[in-house]
């Protein structure tokens, strides 16, 4: 009998995960059908460059349905909901799809609305977002124009995709107003809602540390409770204000709309619980999580669903086979930071391990957390890898689903930072 | 790890005073917590989002972030910052016995 694997979203771990699975089983062994509202893939590290005049939005995207191996159905539709108990899929047509393996991969959505005054007036004017291809449009032409005054970069809440996007913003901002020869008119300040420029102690030094170098004012513990577009401010919670020329936020994140209309299967923001190491849905053991849409304490980034990839992958084919899940995923996350004038950090870190400084795969690699023209030249050679090896579900040379020890200068076992912990 | 006696029983805390074993926690330890967090007098909103911090544990085996709060437990993002101005996440955790929440990456 075919057995009816559906996956859910044909983004970054949709894709791969499907075509990962289309190379284990035989075409007679199961079908495998991909469901997503549109056809537009979009390459999301891309955007980070588009302020800058780096890259045009249009070159970021390409058609979903290309993407796939021979052998996966893609199916342009959107979901209502999942009705985990009778294993089916209802379209928003009304249309029923049935499935024995289900893939949750529809990743995290944009949610400005939920933070008071952020979509009100001034949005797109003076508040922007380079999170949407329409955003970072607009920011551009926003940054073009703009002769001097305070630009303010705030991370209003987390969990949020790519948690170091936002700082490699400010280092891309301080190298292109240098470029125009209008930094000294530019007040830069960053704004988060954590107690450090980022989430581990050793790298959130680092980065904190290049922040000071490059000039940016740090604002910590800031939670966000308002955007005054009009009026120029950033208001937390607590009765702070951070005024502003310009600013460019990160909105809140939530799962998709679908999650919540499906009784048992998301949290309270949409996100879908799962089993850290298996990555089986904690709702029921036919549905796997993959990517930004799970709840878990690993980043949301495309990294990590590479990663994943491999785990969910065989863990799918085990539970076809009746077997209980052996592959474990340890949290891997991998990521370059562009820190401006040519250089780049590389962080690589996992459940158990924060990033650290020391070299990427192994000794003789490249540097890690420490900034570099390799690691700037690897960010973007990545663009390419994307497209032909990260999405057709091919392995890259010498990178692997766990996080390689070996490079890393490690300390001693008792100081590491305890499984799970997530700030 | 440390400890720290409140109403005549010794409790094991962390370095930030959030405790290690909420099975030590008692209703009547929250007000003296409160006062070391600068809320002078518990009031009937104060509890329902410390109970629902505890049931929250009990549940998930961690404590709500702020935004997830604001979502659940009947009290808005607002209210929560009035009632608890240092933080509320953190300080309904520490007042309700349990650990500090670990939010998310």
């Amino acid at each position: 009998v075919r057995k009816r694997i559906v996956v859910l979203g044909g983004g970054t771990g949709g894709t791969l995960v499907a075509n990962r699975l289309r190379g284990l089983f035989d075409r007679d062994a199961a079908e495998i059908t991909v469901i997503d509202p549109d056809d537009r893939h979009v390459y999301q590290p891309g955007l980070l460059f588009v302020p800058f005049g780096r890259a045009t939005p249009a070159a970021l995207a390409r058609s979903r349905s290309r993407q796939f191996r021979p052998g996966v159905t893609f199916r342009q539709a959107a979901v209502d909901r999942v009705d985990v108990g009778r294993d089916e899929v209802w379209l928003a047509d009304g249309t029923p799809v049935a499935y024995d393996v289900l893939v949750i991969a529809t990743g995290a959505r944009l949610v400005p609305e939920e933070t008071e005054g952020l979509t009100g007036p001034g949005w797109n004017e003076k508040v922007f977002t380079f999170y949407t291809r329409d955003g970072a449009a607009a920011l551009e032409r926003a940054l073009s124009g703009f002769t001097g005054g305070r630009l303010a970069v705030a991370v209003l809440d987390l969990p949020i995709k790519c948690p170091v996007a936002p700082l490699e913003f400010c280092f891309l901002a301080d190298s292109y107003f240098r470029k125009r020869g209008i930094r000294d008119k530019v007040e830069l300040t960053y704004v988060t809602p954590l107690d450090g420029a980022f989430t581990k102690p050793v790298a959130s030094r680092e980065l904190g540390g290049l922040l000071a170098d490059k000039g940016v004012s740090l604002v910590t513990e800031f939670n966000t409770g308002e955007v005054d577009g009009a009026g120029g401010r950033l208001v937390s919670f607590d009765g702070r204000e951070v005024g502003f020329d310009l600013a460019v936020v990160i909105p809140l994140h939530s799962g998709q709309e679908y999650v919540n209309r499906s009784p048992g299967l998301g949290d309270e923001l949409g996100f879908v619980p799962a089993d850290q190491q298996t990555l089986q849905a904690k709702v029921k053991p036919n549905v796997f999580v993959i990517g930004d849409a799970a709840d878990i304490p690993a980043s949301k980034a495309g990294s990590v669903a590479h990663f994943e990839g491999e785990v969910v992958a065989r863990n799918i084919t085990r539970y076809l086979a009746g077997e209980p899940p052996d592959a474990s995923f340890d949290g891997h996350a991998n990521c370059f930071i562009e820190s401006g004038s040519g250089k780049a950090l590389l962080i690589d870190f996992n459940y158990d391990t924060e990033p650290l400084p020391g070299r990427f795969p192994g000794r003789a690699g490249l540097p890690l957390l420490r900034q570099s023209r390799l690691n700037h030249l690897g960010k973007l050679a990545f663009g390419w890898l994307y497209w032909h090896v990260l999405l057709p579900g091919r392995e890259i040379p010498a990178v692997h689903s766990q996080m390689p020890a070996a490079g890393k200068h490690l300390p001693s076992a008792g100081s590491r930072s305890p499984s799970g912990k997530g700030r | 790890m440390p400890t720290i006696t409140y109403a005549g029983t010794e409790v094991t805390v962390n370095d930030e005073g959030f405790f290690a074993d909420p099975g030590q926690w008692r209703e009547e330890m929250a007000p003296l917590i409160a006062r070391q967090e600068g809320i002078g007098e518990l009031s009937e909103r104060h509890w329902q989002v410390i109970k629902f911090m505890r049931h929250e544990y009990a549940a998930k085996g961690t404590g709500p972030t702020v935004r997830v709060l604001g979502k659940t437990s009947g009290v808005s993002v607002k209210e929560l910052y009035q009632l608890f101005p240092k933080g509320p996440a953190k300080a309904a955790a520490k007042i309700a016995g349990i650990p500090k929440p670990r939010g998310c990456i």
